[in-house]
């Protein structure tokens, strides 16, 4: 009574819940299936066939619910108009009992059906707010002024939510071969997932840091997943290590840019950063430096990359793909948000240092990535390479710099789950056959798969015809315009000597001699679906970028002040 | 006396903080035994916590003291996971230091 008294009243932020939905559907969704599953071990038997297909279903129901397509809202709001309820209901019906018979036919899980389900239902969430929300009141706050919801959000959590229905897909197959029993991995991806979501919109540097922690400690632990491999474990242990020494680098960044600000909210920071010219602006600058130490570790820019190959080459294959994917978009994502929009003013300041690395960045990864034996490790030396010209994107700090590094992330992921899905059928039970000697031949024992690798791989090298292609010429073109010319030439070279590499990748699954006794690779039906939908991505934005190049320009990340309808844009 | 001639600004705070944070990145550079290791992690974080309490003593601003609670929680989880993560390795390779897991290497 006293107490209360004394404080005064709290004031609640204002709150917008549908701006929430793809974080309360992943990360809610992800408490419900543990405590689902620590209820029920295990289905009676009777029913246990049955289960996944009717939540295949469901999860239709959820697409429909959270989507916003039961005919009040704009995307789908005319076919009800046009076909009238009735056939729209049999409609809906028809598209449920497809998918029912789909998640039997593939003979997915209960787990992965539900997880893919939550993140469908968080994918056309994202696609609700792009054309109900964003398309007509624009850029907004959706906690408070913690968390803002803009093109960019929306663009990264679509991308994440994708990303984690294909890896359930590829983790189905992949722990039932590993004889790894249990939910856990599910629920950590999409709370892993949560995180990335939230980093990606994030206004406010607590919540960033907050998110970020989220999205490794999820992480690290599925690294560590694999409990009869050495590798899996060492995987998770350096992950670990080195994702806390970062996380320690960002935060000191975060408490000296709070020093020199007075405050941690990006909106905050960057009016009064626009508004104020600093005397000795000693901390912010010791600010800056840390938090592109932190940020580099977590992107995986030279020279704070030691832990990529290792990391990539230990963890379960399908986690690699998450990791390839989702954590070096949501790191991108907030990357662009503190620089390129809150520290705008001061670009001359960290612009060089940014430019340092993604120069660092690419030599590393493209001369690296020749001399490995595995092809994991050569993967992840190549992704490296990925966010070495991501980088050159964020280093030119214009909006188009910043269309082109969503345009490269969105291709990349694809690229990379695509790449690592092959990865995982090919390298057999415990991961053993993941050399580059084991590719030999790959044509002449599965022509398909070797199709969608070599594929996967031009992509990769930016072959035009690819988004791959599409992407680095985006990015090339932005730090052209920003007048950034050697860092285009550099960018133009370490392509030519990745090409290199992927091509000898290429020739031997060709001309190689397969080995005789090799096991026979199994193609699981979700896997093959996974590589398509990967393949469809890949190709179809390389040869009509058009579409993902008009989202990805109106995906500028914008901070929205509170209360004024002042947009402080990039 | 010199003592009370001495007048503790936010400065002595930040230096303190600066030497522990380097303290820290410096010994999980050089130790090779992954309990030490946690606690170099540690006392980066506590170092950056005497840094927002510091700032936020300096700015009069409640913000800097709150933002210690996030970090405190975040370092408490860590070290659920890192201590996890020891356990299932230590279980295969009892008296493991950092060197020793190293099937990695390329």
């Amino acid at each position: 009574m006293m107490v209360a008294q004394l404080l005064p009243a709290v004031e609640r932020p204002e709150l917008i819940w549908e701006g929430l939905l793809p974080v309360l559907l992943l990360g809610g969704g992800a408490l419900l299936l543990v405590l689902f599953r620590s209820l029920v071990r295990a289905l009676p038997e009777s029913v246990a066939g049955q289960v996944a297909p009717a939540m295949g279903a469901l999860s239709v129901l959820g697409m429909v619910l959270a989507g916003g397509f039961s005919g009040t809202d704009i995307p789908l709001g005319s076919v009800v108009d046009d076909l009238g309820w009735v056939t729209y209901l049999i409609g809906l019906l028809v598209v449920m009992a497809v998918v029912a018979w789909g998640v039997a036919r593939l003979g997915l899980g209960l787990d992965a059906t539900l997880t893919a389900g939550l993140a469908l239902a968080a994918f056309s969430a994202v696609w609700r707010l792009w054309n109900d929300r964003l398309e007509i009141d624009g850029p907004m706050n959706i906690v408070g002024d913690q968390l803002g919801l803009d093109g960019f959000s929306l663009v990264f959590t679509g991308l994440i939510a994708l990303a984690v229905v294909l890896v359930a897909l590829l983790l189905d197959g992949y722990l039932r071969r590993e004889g790894i029993d249990g939910v856990e991995m599910y629920v950590l991806m999409l709370l892993s997932a949560t995180g990335g979501v939230v980093m990606a919109s994030a206004n406010d540097l607590i919540v960033l840091f907050l998110a970020l922690e989220t999205l490794s400690i999820a992480v690290y632990v599925m690294a560590a997943m694999h409990l009869r491999r050495g590798e899996s474990q060492e995987a998770g242990l350096k992950y670990f290590l080195l994702g806390a020494f970062a996380s320690a680098f960002l935060l000191y960044g975060i408490a000296l840019t709070y020093g020199a600000t007075g405050s941690t909210n990006l909106i905050a920071i960057r009016g009064f950063l626009d508004s104020t010219t600093l005397v000795d602006n000693g901390l912010l600058m010791g600010g800056f430096a840390m938090l592109l130490v932190g940020f580099g570790f977590k992107v995986g820019a030279a020279p704070f990359h030691a832990w990529t190959p290792d990391v990539y080459q230990g963890a379960p294959t399908p986690v690699t793909a998450f990791m390839a994917s989702v954590v070096k978009a949501a790191a991108f994502a907030a990357l662009i948000r503190v620089f390129v929009v809150t520290f705008g003013a001061y670009g001359s300041d960290w612009q060089p240092a940014v430019a340092v690395l993604a120069l660092l960045t690419l030599l590393v990864g493209s001369l690296l990535a020749i001399v490995q034996r595995d092809a994991k490790r050569m993967l992840a030396f190549s992704s490296l390479g990925h966010a070495g010209f991501m980088l050159v994107g964020v280093q030119a700090a214009s909006d188009e710099g910043v269309a082109a590094v969503v345009f490269y992330a969105v291709a990349y992921s694809m690229m990379a789950i695509g790449s690592f899905a092959v990865l995982t059928v090919v390298s057999g039970v415990g991961d053993r056959r993941t050399g580059l000697d084991d590719l030999d031949g790959l044509a002449q024992r599965r022509p398909a798969l070797a199709l969608a690798f070599t594929i996967f791989l031009l992509a990769q090298a930016g072959v035009p015809l690819t988004a791959g292609f599409v992407a680095k010429f985006e990015v090339i073109g932005a730090s052209v315009s920003a007048g950034s010319y050697w860092l285009a030439i550099a960018a133009m070279v370490t392509a030519v000597i990745s090409a290199f590499l992927y091509l000898r990748i290429v020739l031997s699954m060709y001309l190689g001699q397969a080995d005789e006794d090799a096991d026979e690779i199994r193609v699981p039906g979700a896997v093959a679906l996974v590589i398509g939908v990967a393949l469809v991505v890949t190709v179809g934005f390389g040869l009509v970028p058009g579409e993902l190049d008009t989202i990805t320009r109106e995906a500028v990340p914008r901070l929205v002040s509170l209360g004024s309808a002042v947009t402080l844009g990039s | 006396m010199i003592l009370a001639d001495l007048v503790l600004t936010s400065s002595y705070y930040l230096v303190l903080s600066a030497i522990m944070f380097a303290i820290g990145a410096v010994g999980l550079l050089v130790r090779r035994n992954p309990l030490v290791m946690f606690m170099c992690v540690e006392l980066m974080l506590n170092a950056v916590n005497v840094t927002f309490v510091a700032f936020g003593a300096d700015l009069n601003d409640v913000g800097g003291q709150i933002s210690v609670f996030f970090v405190l929680v975040v370092a408490a989880v860590e070290v659920v996971v890192g201590l996890a993560l020891v356990v299932a390795i230590n279980r295969r390779l009892p008296d493991a230091t950092a060197d020793d897991v190293s099937l990695l290497r390329g």
